[in-house]
């Protein structure tokens, strides 16, 4: 009943209102189903027995091109118009329809099961005190959940087992993390416990925020006994986390089945679409101009003939009363429509679709881009973008993550106006152990942990006051959550590495988190455990972009410990730190040139009355329901000045494997990479000379300052966010500024503003873009980008979730785009100038010939043929080219990166290269009629009997034509597999083959009036003049081809032409022995002979090479790959070799 | 640090087709194959269009046309539709043997039996005989396809309704007197055609079958009485029936009538005057149609077609032209070799 009401609902539209505010009462459930809520019950499929056929049909219906093939079907059914039998467009629409509606259908029972599956789990439902089904729990319920569990709906958590009601949770499922996080519930209702009874008679009352997809946000208060607390995320557990780690927990159901988050969260996503898809959107719809006016003149021409010829013709065929020329040609339009539908092919957007599908896998089967590290192969997350990596013309990448690793190691500090810390190379073979601080006093010391300076820890374990100070700060002020499995190994959670970094350090210089709740941290300072009462947490956010802790420390004195962002940190420092900030600031700027990522740190004592009266604010302003956030940024702006300076902490961030190579790659490929990171401007440009973006040439580095996104220096933009930074009027100044640069790098960009740069570039430049990041702050920028790409690295798997495609290493890109991403172009064009050039050559053959036959709309070929032409004959030789062809190989493609330009500019295909593929087909239609024609006028069979009979004719057409189709096919292809020639071969036997069944007696026999051609292929195709005429046509179509080719090969040679000149010339120096290989790989033999050809044949010569290995990829897999140039050495003649070593290393 | 044994569950198979490494061959369009192939091909093409211009030129053929447009052709007096069983005869001569066997073809100009609905409208069931169809002719039969008391036509359609029916008489004179040449109608459709699409259904005598049904409006005689010579000869199984209703793909064709391979004119006809008696019923006036008798010979390339050796000569000309056209090409422009 209740979805047939609210399916009612949702058509009468406007009469439900929008739900503004949620109000529940625990436990009452008359009461809370007066609002009609949601069931918890979810429905993620779509369709049921009754409703699958009509409901997916219309689906499918509401596709453009099977909307035009219905219509033309139903033209089909007016006797007077059909021109065509009612198969040859029922066969293929009912083939497409029917794979489609089975895949939907398979994909829908998947949905059902799992529905049935996620609405029959069991849960404790405490008003009953019975184990209820998912699907009947009720918002207000109360229910219990066990560790490991997957929690019910969205919970307001009560209680729960573990100290101070804490529970941990996993929320892998909804946002792919899969670090612990921690909930906790309200000290009042944690009291409750797990007392049933206490649980069973609460009657608290929720009014919250409505349903919504935020996944990090929650707003509400709770009222017990008159009593309002304020509820936020941390008391909420959502729908999709599992319980870990805690033994029970009791929650009230706030949100239920569709309202929960998670369902919230599912559901819509923007379809990106590629600019191939623009252009094949606007091809058809030109197509479908071209031939309504096809149509039009054979209308046309119709009428001239009926007026001249048909009207009196009538002696053997009468016209049908009331016909006149108009009306006929009226009908005769509606008649060529239905048989020239071929222009606009349905397999067109099937075949569309299989390619791309084909081509994803490629990427995800690719070893190249599997990293074995964390066990991740590349993955194409969206299958319906791969052509556009052909095309990329800017990257836009993150820094931290992307391009380095995103492993951080507490590398120097500023304490006190003191700099400590040594910095080594990058390098890390040239790491002397003996340099290493040794922390084995340290019971509680990461042993992983590295550094360099002995200082420090002497002046820390002397009791220097501003260092303990800085490491205990450190030690409080973060989110890291300690995990302790054995008494003495903590493991720290950290979200952001570089928490987990300066927490690590505080640990090694004797300062430990050891463990915390939600009131209390404690720290083990040099040996000795102390507790902190934690007051306050002020959290860190991209605006704030500093964190701030709270705490009562064992003799009661209450301290603010900040740390954040030097810009934002400096602008809220007592006056007395002018001379530290001075000293600070140099160390600063030192370690942001040494590419390292800072953080200032601070304190503050704040006293007890104060903070009593800040504290009573804050709980006021954080259970209010209108601007809350507002008020607390104020509140926490109030309370965050006059801090005291501490000093200054460096994290090292190293570079990924092969990132300066994969840019330097990239560059050359004329894609432009713009790096858009949060960090400083010096950090920023540091990074750029490391990973080969800055080179020394480049001379002019000029900053654009403030008030535009791109590096502002110290003076910050953070508070003044996109109004400033991406204003109007100063955006196209900072287009036209950046694209003029060789490489632009942005600094202190928010995740808006990186998504507004590419936002920027996108609409301005008409280029097509590609955005790549790990972490949350690039979600933005990666929806933002025709193609976003996510790296599953260490913060979480936002990025990727959001992503399109996906891989471990930021090298791999190189690939993606040279390799995966120039083929999938190539391919989808040389598919779709294919596809059209069959299509069309087919279709032109019925126009010319209705010149010949009164334009009476009478096909050329057999109806059968027509039928199958697109579906059997020529489906599979098409998809064999598009999905296995390659102009030259992956290495060649790394070798030459400017063979990727042409897709940025759209070369293979666009609207000239379509109507260059229209007159192509239009030469190829008139050969393909006027060949047979003349060849078959007035002629006969060689023992006189008929031929130039009009079944005879159009098994000519239709042999020619397949013939001549699959010899253009042969030309365009580059890359014979044998899939290839399996396909090509396999179709042509398969033409004759079905034509010779379906001309078969037997097949007469059985199905009399289906096939009238009975006897036509043994009759005809026994005749020499019919192979004579056939092998005409078909050279007389592919010779000019041939000829065209070459000539423009050698008068205007693309770079591919080249490349692929360049490989069949250097192709012999490929199968080299692997004795020469061996003394390739020791660098102090690089020199040895080689046999060509090997050994055992005749015309042996022997080449001396000099090799250089240029790289090794891949170090941490058992397998090698290794670039290597050599120089053969030929009668005087040099060669140069490219190898591609690909070795296992035992 | 101590490296971990790695997991490489979702590491992708190392095949040649996963990794896109099938073997396969990559021709390119290279100088040294494009030009000496397109040198053969022309050659070749030289050959074969040599061939068949000889063979085409060996091939004897002559035309008349009969339609009688002219006051004066022997003919005119036929082509008022009012004079019913009218006949003309035309007399000609042929100067040299012409080689047998000889095959005596009627030709129609301007007709167009490629119009669609005019070539959709027959019933194939009912052709092979199917009883079924008698009764009730499929509906593309129209607009034959019951007569105006509301009874089936058999044969139906317009194709059969249109069936050719001028006959012709040839004979030779020999010092005044006429000798008839015989002429063959047996075999002169294609074997399938008599053998399976088209069956009379095996009532005897065959008359019974088309109890019920009218014959075509156009045709004199029922389809039982086609041949009153050769009662096998009847039904839908009459050659000439069948060489009609093999529809002509170009609104101008010629059809099969007979072939001279008998008696004295087994070797063909020799030199001498002859006369063509024709039984003048078919009209085509009214569309300005044309009506023709050709006596012809053939190869082993079928009947006199010139057009297919001239083509293959002056495309293997072409082919050899173009072949020279592009060594000038390779040989000025050659991209240079560069790295």
């Amino acid at each position: 009943m209740g979805t047939v009401t609210s399916y009612f609902g949702q058509l009468c539209g406007q009469e439900k209102k929008k739900e503004e505010e949620r109000l529940l009462r625990a436990n009452d459930r008359p009461f809370n189903f007066s609002y009609h809520y949601a069931n918890n019950a979810i429905k993620t499929s779509k369709y049921n027995i009754f409703t699958f056929l009509p409901l997916n049909l219309f689906e499918q219906f509401r596709r453009l091109a099977n909307a035009y093939f219905l219509f033309l079907f139903c033209l089909q059914l007016i006797p007077q118009i059909s021109s065509l039998s009612w198969f040859t467009t029922m066969v293929p629409l009912i083939l497409v329809l029917a794979i489609t509606a089975v895949k939907d259908a398979s994909d829908d029972i998947n949905r059902h099961n799992s529905d049935k599956q996620v609405n029959n789990r069991k849960v404790e439902v405490l008003l009953d005190g019975e184990n209820e089904k998912w699907m009947t729990v009720q918002v207000g319920d109360i229910i219990k959940l066990e560790n490991n569990q997957f929690v019910t709906a969205d919970l307001l958590l009560l209680s729960s087992s573990e100290p101070l009601n804490l529970v941990y949770v996993e929320t892998a499922e909804l946002d792919g993390e899969t670090n612990l996080k921690v909930k906790q519930a309200l000290t009042e209702t944690g009291e409750m416990g797990d007392n049933i009874q206490s649980l069973a008679s609460f009657k608290g009352e929720v009014r919250c925020e409505p349903p919504n997809n935020r996944l990090d946000k929650f707003k509400g208060a709770l009222t017990v006994n008159q009593n309002t607390f304020s509820l936020d995320n941390d008391k909420l557990l959502l729908r999709g986390c599992t319980l870990r780690n805690t033994e029970w927990c009791f929650g009230l159901v706030i949100f239920g089945g569709p309202d929960t988050k998670l369902m919230q969260n599912s559901g819509k996503t923007t379809f990106k679409r590629t600019s191939i898809d623009h252009l094949m959107n606007v091809l058809v719809l030109s197509i479908f101009g071209f031939l309504a006016s096809m149509c039009s003149a054979l209308a046309i021409g119709n009428a001239v003939w009926e007026v001249k010829d048909g009207s009196t013709f009538t002696v053997f065929l009468p016209r049908e009363k009331g016909a006149n020329a108009a009306l006929t040609s009226f009908l005769t339009f509606w008649s060529y429509v239905i048989v020239l539908n071929t222009v606009v092919p349905i397999s067109l957007y099937v075949s569309v679709e299989i390619i791309r599908l084909g081509n994803s896998f490629f990427i995800n089967w690719d070893r190249k881009m599997y990293y074995p590290k964390n066990d991740t192969p590349a993955q194409a997350r969206t299958t319906t973008l791969n052509e556009e990596l052909g095309q990329i013309k800017y990257i836009f990448s993150d820094k931290t993550g992307t391009l380095t690793q995103n492993i951080m190691a507490f590398n120097k500090c500023s304490i006190n106006g003191k700099a400590y810390g040594k910095y080594f190379c990058v390098d890390n073979w040239t790491w002397n152990p003996l340099d290493e601080v040794d922390f084995s006093w340290n019971q509680l010391a990461d042993p992983k942990f590295i550094f360099h300076d002995f200082s420090l820890v002497e002046t820390v374990r002397e009791g220097n006051q501003e260092a303990n100070a800085f490491f205990r700060l450190l030690a409080l002020c973060h989110t890291v959550m300690p995990e302790e499995k054995k008494e003495g190994e903590l493991f720290y959670q950290a979200q952001s590495p570089d928490e987990g970094a300066l927490v690590t350090a505080a640990r090694n210089f004797g300062f430990v988190f050891r463990s915390r709740t939600p009131e209390t941290i404690t720290v083990v300072e040099m040996g000795q455990h102390v507790t902190y009462e934690l007051l306050a947490v002020l959290d860190f956010n991209n605006v704030r972009k500093r964190m701030s802790v709270i705490v009562r420390g064992p003799d009661g004195k209450i301290t603010l410990y900040c740390k954040g962002a030097d810009t934002i940190l400096y602008e809220r420092l007592e006056s007395s730190c002018a001379k530290l900030m001075n000293i600070t600031t140099r160390h600063l700027n030192e370690y942001a040139g040494d590419g390292l990522r800072t953080l200032v740190l601070a304190y503050k004592d704040l006293d007890e009355r104060y903070m009593k009266e800040w504290k009573q604010r804050h709980h006021l302003a954080s259970i209010a329901m209108d601007g809350r956030e507002e008020q607390l940024d104020e509140l926490y702006e109030e309370i965050e000045k006059d801090l005291v300076l501490l000093g200054a902490t460096a994290v090292e961030d190293k570079l990924q494997d092969g990132v300066p190579q994969t840019i330097e790659q990239l560059a050359k490929a004329d894609i432009k990479i713009w790096v858009l990171t949060g960090d400083k401007q010096e950090t920023a440009e540091n990074i750029g000379y490391s990973c080969n973006m800055l080179r020394e040439e480049m001379k002019e580095i000029f900053v654009v300052a403030a008030n535009t996104a791109e590096g502002t220096p110290v003076m910050s933009t953070s508070c003044l966010p996109q109004a400033y930074a991406l204003d109007k009027s100063l955006q196209m100044e900072l287009l036209r500024t950046a694209c003029m640069c060789q490489t632009v790098i942005c600094c202190r960009v928010t995740p808006l503003q990186k998504a507004q740069v590419v936002q920027l570039v996108k609409k301005y430049k008409q280029a097509i873009t590609l955005a790549i990041g790990d972490g949350a702050n690039d979600v933005s920028m990666i929806k933002a980008a025709h193609i976003g790409v996510g790296i599953s690295g260490q913060e979480g798997m936002q990025a990727v979730l959001s992503s399109d495609f996906s891989f471990g290493q930021f090298r791999y890109l190189q690939r993606l785009l040279l390799v995966h991403g120039r083929w999938s172009y190539l391919r989808m064009c040389k598919f779709l100038q294919y596809f059209f050039y069959k299509n069309f050559t087919f279709t032109f053959v019925h126009f010319w010939y209705a010149f010949f036959c009164g334009f009476s709309a009478q096909t050329v070929y057999d109806e059968w043929f027509i039928t199958l032409y697109n579906l059997v004959y020529t489906a599979l030789p098409v998809l064999g080219l598009s999905i296995f062809d390659q102009d030259v190989n992956d290495r060649w493609s790394f070798q030459y990166p400017q063979l990727y330009a042409p897709g940025q500019l759209n070369q293979y295909f666009n609207k000239k290269a379509f109507v260059r593929c229209m007159m192509h087909s239009c030469y190829s239609s008139i050969i393909l009629f006027f060949i047979p024609w003349a060849a078959m006028y007035d002629t006969v069979r060689d023992d006189g009997k008929d031929i130039a009979d009009y079944q005879s004719f159009a098994l000519l057409a239709q042999t020619c034509l397949i013939i001549v189709v699959s010899a253009q096919l042969c030309l365009d292809t580059h890359y014979w597999t044998a899939v290839n020639q399996f396909f090509v071969w396999g179709s042509l036997a398969a033409y004759f083959a079905v034509t010779f069944t379906m001309y078969s007696n037997g097949m007469f026999l059985i199905f009399t009036s289906i096939f009238p051609f009975i006897g036509t292929a043994r009759n005809s195709l026994n005749q020499p003049n019919v192979w004579l005429t056939i092998l005409l046509a078909s050279l007389l179509c592919i010779l000019p081809v041939v000829a065209f080719r070459f000539i423009v090969i050698q008068l205007r040679p693309t770079i591919n032409d080249k490349v692929r000149e360049n490989m069949r010339k250097n192709q012999r120096f490929y199968s080299i022995d692997w004795a020469f290989l061996n003394c390739c790989r020791s660098p102090a033999h690089n020199q040895g002979f080689f046999k060509f050809p090997p050994s055992g044949r005749s015309a042996e010569r022997s080449f001396l090479l000099t090799c250089h290995p240029v790289r090794q990829e891949d170090t941490h897999s058992n397998e090698k790959y290794m670039h290597v140039h050599a120089h053969a050495e030929t009668d005087g003649n040099t060669h140069t070799v490219c190898l591609y070593i690909h070795t296992h290393i035992a | 640090m101590v490296k971990e044994e790695l997991s490489t569950e979702n590491r992708p198979d190392n095949t040649a087709f996963t990794q896109q490494r099938l073997p396969a061959w990559q021709p390119i369009l290279s100088a040294g194959i494009i030009i000496p192939g397109f040198v053969l091909i022309g050659l070749a093409f030289i050959g074969i269009g040599v061939a068949l211009l000889v063979t085409s030129q060996s091939i004897q053929v002559m035309e008349i046309d009969y339609t009688g447009v002219d006051q004066g052709s022997p003919c005119f007096k036929c082509t008022d539709s009012t004079v019913s069983n009218c006949k003309c005869e035309i007399e000609f001569t042929i100067d040299k043997l012409f080689e047998g066997p000889v095959f005596f073809y009627y030709g129609l100009s301007n007709y167009f039996q490629n119009y669609r609905k005019y070539g959709a409208s027959k019933d194939a069931s009912q052709l092979s005989g199917d009883l079924d169809y008698f009764t009730s002719p499929a509906t593309e039969c129209d607009p034959y396809i019951k007569d105006n008391n509301d009874k089936p036509i058999v044969p139906c359609g317009s194709i059969a309704n249109s069936m050719f029916n001028d006959s012709f008489v040839l004979s030779r004179l020999i010092n005044g007197a006429k000798e008839v040449v015989p002429l063959d109608g047996k075999g002169i459709s294609w074997w399938t055609d008599y053998n399976v699409k088209y069956r009379n259904p095996s009532i005897t005598p065959l008359k019974n079958a088309f109890n019920g049904t009218v014959k075509p409006i156009n045709w004199p005689r029922p389809a039982y009485e086609l041949d009153t010579s050769d009662p096998a000869n009847n039904g839908f199984i009459n050659q000439d029936f069948l060489v009609w209703m093999r529809r002509a793909a170009l609104p101008n064709f010629r059809k099969l009538y007979r072939r001279i391979t008998e008696g004295n004119y087994a070797d063909g006809l020799p030199a001498g005057d002859y006369s063509l008696e024709i039984t003048y019923n078919y009209p085509v006036l009214s569309f300005d149609g044309r009506k023709k008798v050709v006596f012809s010979n053939v190869s082993w390339m079928g009947g006199k077609n010139e057009f297919l050796g001239i083509a293959y000569l002056v495309i293997g000309s072409l082919c050899v032209i173009m072949s020279i056209v592009m060594l000038i090409v390779y040989a000025k422009f050659k991209f240079p070799d560069e790295d």
